[in-house]
């Protein structure tokens, strides 16, 4: 048995690429029996990669593992289950289908005889193990049936099934009730006394302060500080997670800004599953021409549904109003949206943005077919005529027009993705993470071309996660968390410390009644 | 100029004419009287009602639907084309007798095929049934419809005028084989150079970036199901016309040949990526084998079997193609 505060599980100079990318950067950590180690840290600061790596997701890192102080490298995350560590994601992996004990034993059934499954062994086994947890419920209840927060003691039942001794718990109270957050916490109080250690990622910090015994604070794929909960302070901690390198980065020259393009007001979106929360609550906002006006946001703050709200993704559920030129706009589809004005280049480039089968110059033009038409027909040569010109202008690096998009780099193909919403000549551009995952050259040449756009008079709003990219590029910055509108910056007045403080969730309690 | 990497993917597009090609020459060595202009013409005219269904599944397909109905649909307008020309509508309550020409009965059974084409576009957009189901069901209520009209019997003598369109020639090329070949040349221009058609990929290659870019993606599909349901009626017309009769099976198992052709010919059933010149070659192959194998005189049970071999193979390659791409 592993004796309290020795520390049970260890990364030492784990460094991770992705690509061209360096995700993780000589990260560390220490995890200790018995203690709740929290980890905190940006978006994008590496902490779901370390924990990938923690729990044999990625086999293919630089450093050391060190479980009870033997290297270990685990092959697949069954493995390092049976080693003792568990992962619990954000979005939970049971199967709703199944009843609460075949979950638990999912893959490890106990079997009779005859080789068939030992129903009753199984129910008796996890009925004690629920009872342990203090989780009402029939181990022949299906999953479907139980709340959020029952899954979610249901799953750390599961890692305990394994005789866990470190458990990952990535966000464990973004979708629960508060009543469930402190069932969570006392859960987690009687598994520290029982020796397990924790792993606790969270970006609240009332919550990490109540129940982390240490903190540590990641910043762009390194480990910038470790400490006792009692040793540091909330001013502290936002101290180490921002003061990121802005070296690299192009700044955005003052504009004299024009007259106002998009005015919006009020503007919400319930949330689909939970009545009476919301995703997007009443956040009111107007862009001038020639500017660009920064959103920040931690994950889950409601930037890209702000986003889609505008657009008309969500016409039928949404409320607030939309101003385009002084005028009010309806807009009940993406259709009407672009006519206009609005482009929205989103957030998954492959996902939402491109159709990877399709030709560069077939990208480029599909949101603006009717400039290529000529009666009825699609012009071939229009068409080259269109994209060569984007290509070009936004140098896209392409073999040919007709080279099939999925062949580009990450970085072109968000070009090819700009060169499309550019070609529908839009008054308002809505930019979704435009730099995600694409290369240092390929970032700058985006932060030139929005320069460029706002010299020639189009209104920008730019969501982003990465502050030293919001405060080069933007000229006013507001900061969203929770859904609703927290701060609003003017570039002088912005800091790293005052906009995180508005982005980091408020409290446990989250007031979303009010 | 083309350098090696463009003739390798000019060679991987094009295997399925490779295919065709060492086919036609396997046959007209090993069977007699395959390589004969009667046999050319008797080919094109068995594969032309198999082109114009193919040609819709293939639209269908392209936006990573599916539509098994189209054999029900075939036999249900076939029937009312026949049964309008020979019974005509009357109607008792107002002692009223409505006789229709060829023209009129025609169009009739075209708007059915087309009406129940938007049918399975409703079912399958507005009301979210999965397009193998939704056209699943239309298989049944079609055939089961098309038994009740005609009565579970065929509707035969049906008039010269009628007759002729699937019978006879022009400019001594089968009428149906001109009637497949237009079709296809329009189902071309339409993919390749209207919005329309560039609306069918993209809605099947990426159908959440199509909706962003301001497609209309429930129109889009459910135009595909009313083509689809269209082209299977002109099906019907050739298949009644040219048997001066309308039979309650006729077109049974049809919607497998016509998948057949198609992803014989290339095109990806998760949608996005084919073509209609592609559904042409596989519609091609399954003809000349089914010729070949006929007169070399290979038991028909054999046939079927070897059929489903050669489909197999074709996605086999299809597959190992296109992984070699990524």
């Amino acid at each position: 048995m592993t004796e309290h505060d020795e520390i049970v599980l260890a990364a030492q100079g784990v460094t991770k690429r992705f690509g061209g990318v360096k995700a993780l950067d000589e990260a560390r950590l220490e995890v200790r029996a018995g203690q709740v180690t929290a980890v905190m840290g940006e978006n994008g600061a590496g902490k779901s990669t370390l924990m990938k790596v923690l729990a044999g997701v990625y086999q293919d890192y630089e450093g050391h593992i060190l479980l009870s102080g033997h290297e270990v490298v685990f092959a697949n995350p069954r493995q390092a289950q049976e080693q003792g560590v568990t992962i619990i994601h954000q979005e939970l992996n049971l199967i709703p289908n199944l009843s609460v004990a075949e979950n638990l034993f999912l893959g490890r059934e106990f079997l009779n005889g005859l080789g068939l499954i030992d129903s009753r062994r199984m129910r008796r086994a996890a009925a004690a193990l629920l009872h342990r947890l203090d989780l009402d419920v029939d181990p022949r209840t299906r999953v479907s049936t139980l709340r959020v927060g029952q899954q979610q003691v249901l799953e750390i039942a599961r890692a305990l099934a394994l005789s866990a001794r470190v458990i990952i718990m990535d966000e464990p109270t973004s979708a629960i009730s508060d009543r469930e957050v402190d069932v969570l916490f006392g859960l987690i109080d009687a598994l520290k006394r029982e020796g397990v250690a924790i792993v606790y990622i969270s970006h609240k910090m009332d919550e990490v302060f109540r129940i982390a015994d240490q903190i540590t604070v990641m910043r762009d794929g390194r480990t910038v500080g470790s400490a006792a909960r009692a040793q540091l302070s909330h001013d502290e901690v936002v101290r180490m997670m921002v003061g990121r390198d802005l070296k690299d980065f192009f700044v955005q020259t003052e504009t004299a800004h024009g007259a106002e393009v998009l005015r919006v007001e009020k503007v919400c979106l319930p949330h689909p599953d939970r009545s009476g929360d919301f995703l997007v609550k009443d956040v009111s906002f107007s862009v001038a021409r020639g500017e660009v006006l920064g959103l920040f946001g931690l994950m889950g703050a409601g930037r890209s549904e702000l986003f889609e709200t505008i657009f008309g993704l969500h016409a039928k559920t949404s409320c607030g109003r939309v101003f385009v030129e002084g005028r009010e706009i309806q807009v009940a589809s993406c259709a009407e949206a672009i006519a206009t004005g609005l482009a929205l280049v989103p957030e998954d480039r492959k996902r939402q943005g491109l159709v990877m089968n399709m030709s560069v110059a077939a990208s480029i033009s599909l949101a603006s077919l009717g400039r290529i038409e000529r009666f009825g027909f699609l012009s071939d040569r229009l068409e080259r005529v269109l994209a060569g010109d984007y290509v070009h202008r936004l140098n896209i690096r392409t073999a040919t027009l007709g080279q099939s998009v999925k062949h580009l780099s990450g970085g072109n193909q968000q070009k090819v993705v700009l060169a499309k919403w550019l070609a529908t000549r839009p008054r308002v551009l809505l930019l979704d993470e435009p730099t995600r995952g694409i290369d240092v050259n390929a970032k700058n040449q985006i932060y030139q071309l929005i320069h460029e756009l706002t010299q020639a008079g189009l209104a920008i709003v730019m969501i982003s996660s990465e502050m030293p990219e919001i405060m080069a590029i933007a000229h006013r910055i507001i900061v969203l968390s929770e859904g609703r509108q927290t701060a609003e910056f003017s570039r002088a007045e912005a800091t790293e410390e005052s906009i995180l403080k508005a982005a980091l969730p408020r409290s446990l309690a989250g007031d979303t009644k009010s | 100029m083309l350098d090696r990497k463009d003739y390798k993917n000019l060679l991987a597009k094009s295997h399925s004419l490779i295919a065709l090609l060492l086919m036609v020459l396997a046959f007209s060595l090993l069977a007699d009287g395959f390589l004969s202009r009667d046999n050319f013409w008797t080919i094109m005219r068995q594969i032309s009602v198999n082109l114009c269904i193919s040609v819709g599944m293939t639209l269908v397909i392209l936006t990573g639907g599916i539509d098994l109905s189209v054999g029900s649909i075939l036999a249900l307008s076939g029937a009312i084309m026949a049964g309008l020309l020979q019974r005509g509508t009357e109607l008792e309550a107002v002692n009223l007798y409505i006789g229709y020409g060829a023209p009129a009965a025609i169009a009739v059974g075209l708007f059915v095929g087309a009406s129940l084409g938007w049918f399975n576009g409703v079912m399958v957009t507005r009301f979210r049934v999965p397009p193998f189901i939704a056209t699943l069901a239309m298989l049944t209520i079609a055939r089961g419809l098309t038994k009740l009209y005609t009565g579970g019997e065929a509707i035969t003598g049906l008039g010269q005028v009628f007759v002729g369109i699937g019978s006879g020639r022009l400019l001594g090329i089968p009428n149906q084989f001109w009637i497949a070949a237009g079709i296809v040349l329009i189902a071309i221009v339409l993919l390749r150079k209207t919005r329309f058609g560039r609306y069918v990929y993209a809605v099947g290659g990426n159908e959440e970036a199509a909706k962003l870019s301001g497609l209309n993606v429930a129109r889009v599909k459910r135009m595909v199901y009313i083509i689809s349901g269209t082209l299977a009626a002109v099906g019907g017309l050739i298949v009644t016309s040219r048997l001066n009769s309308a039979t309650p099976i006729a077109g049974e198992g049809l919607e497998l040949d016509s998948i057949a052709a198609v992803v014989i010919g290339g095109t990806s059933l998760s949608g996005g990526r084919g073509s209609v010149q592609g559904t042409v070659l596989g519609a091609l192959i399954i003809g000349v084998l089914n010729s070949g194998l006929v007169i070399m005189g290979v038991d028909p049970f054999w046939q079927q079997v070897i059929k489903g071999f050669v489909i197999l193979l074709a996605v086999v390659i299809d597959r190992f193609h296109s992984k070699e791409q990524q």
